[in-house]
């Protein structure tokens, strides 16, 4: 039980929390920009996991590419769900 | 997509030589660090979907083109198969490595490892732009 571990578990709660807020807002493109919170999350656990070279591919595409990709997608359709 | 304020442009362009020499670094620097070809080539292809951004599909396709993008996603390809054939020919198997391999961490050792992390870089790369520019232009007819 250490602090190291205490921090991972709240880490991974609030990437649970963030993925279930992404999933309930009707603005998509709300949900795109936590949806890049989360991966942002995800790359600090993947580093505390000691999996640096997964966390800057997670950080690269998770937070760049694909919220870009989304909100071209969104522009080309509706932004209310 | 017709580009965005003088604020946007003025960051983009300011942030695009950093951006790109960072993604250079992790390319060039796959075998002895954290990260390789696949994430390097993901930020410098970050790095340009900025420009494109901020300065309009029109004024970016004078530098990048389509076919720009597509030839060099193919020159990447052929890279990695000529990579892996020169160990088929020389009689081991196929990526096995030919090339001396130096000192342990220095830049330029591991054999063919560089190489292959180059061809992959610049084939992320240009896949990465290939696939905003379908996506921008996949209903360019309906709209006009």
């Amino acid at each position: 039980m250490s602090l190291e571990f205490l921090i991972q578990n709240a880490l991974l709660v609030f990437l649970f929390v963030l993925c279930l807020i992404a999933i309930e807002l009707k603005d998509l493109l709300y949900s795109v920009i936590v949806l890049a919170g989360a991966s942002i999350t995800l790359t600090v656990v993947f580093f505390m996991l000691q999996a640096p070279d997964i966390a800057i591919t997670q950080a690269a595409v998770g937070a760049g590419v694909t919220t870009v990709l989304f909100v071209i997608a969104i522009s080309r359709t509706r932004r209310r769900e | 997509m017709a580009g965005m304020t003088v604020i946007v442009r003025t960051i983009a362009r300011l942030l695009f030589p950093f951006t790109f020499l960072f993604g250079a670094y992790i390319v060039i620097h796959g075998h002895l660090t954290p990260g390789g070809g696949f994430p390097g080539g993901v930020i410098i292809a970050a790095s340009i979907v900025m420009l494109i951004l901020a300065y309009g599909i029109e004024r970016a396709q004078k530098k990048v083109g389509f076919l720009h993008a597509e030839v060099l996603e193919s020159v990447g390809g052929i890279a990695i198969v000529i990579l892996g054939l020169f160990g088929l020919l020389l009689g081991i198997s196929f990526l096995q490595n030919v090339f001396p391999l130096g000192e342990l961490g220095q830049l330029f050792s591991a054999g063919n490892l560089p190489l292959l992390y180059l061809g992959v870089g610049v084939k992320v790369t240009a896949g990465i732009i290939l696939i905003f520019y379908a996506m921008l232009f996949a209903f360019r007819g309906e709209e006009e």
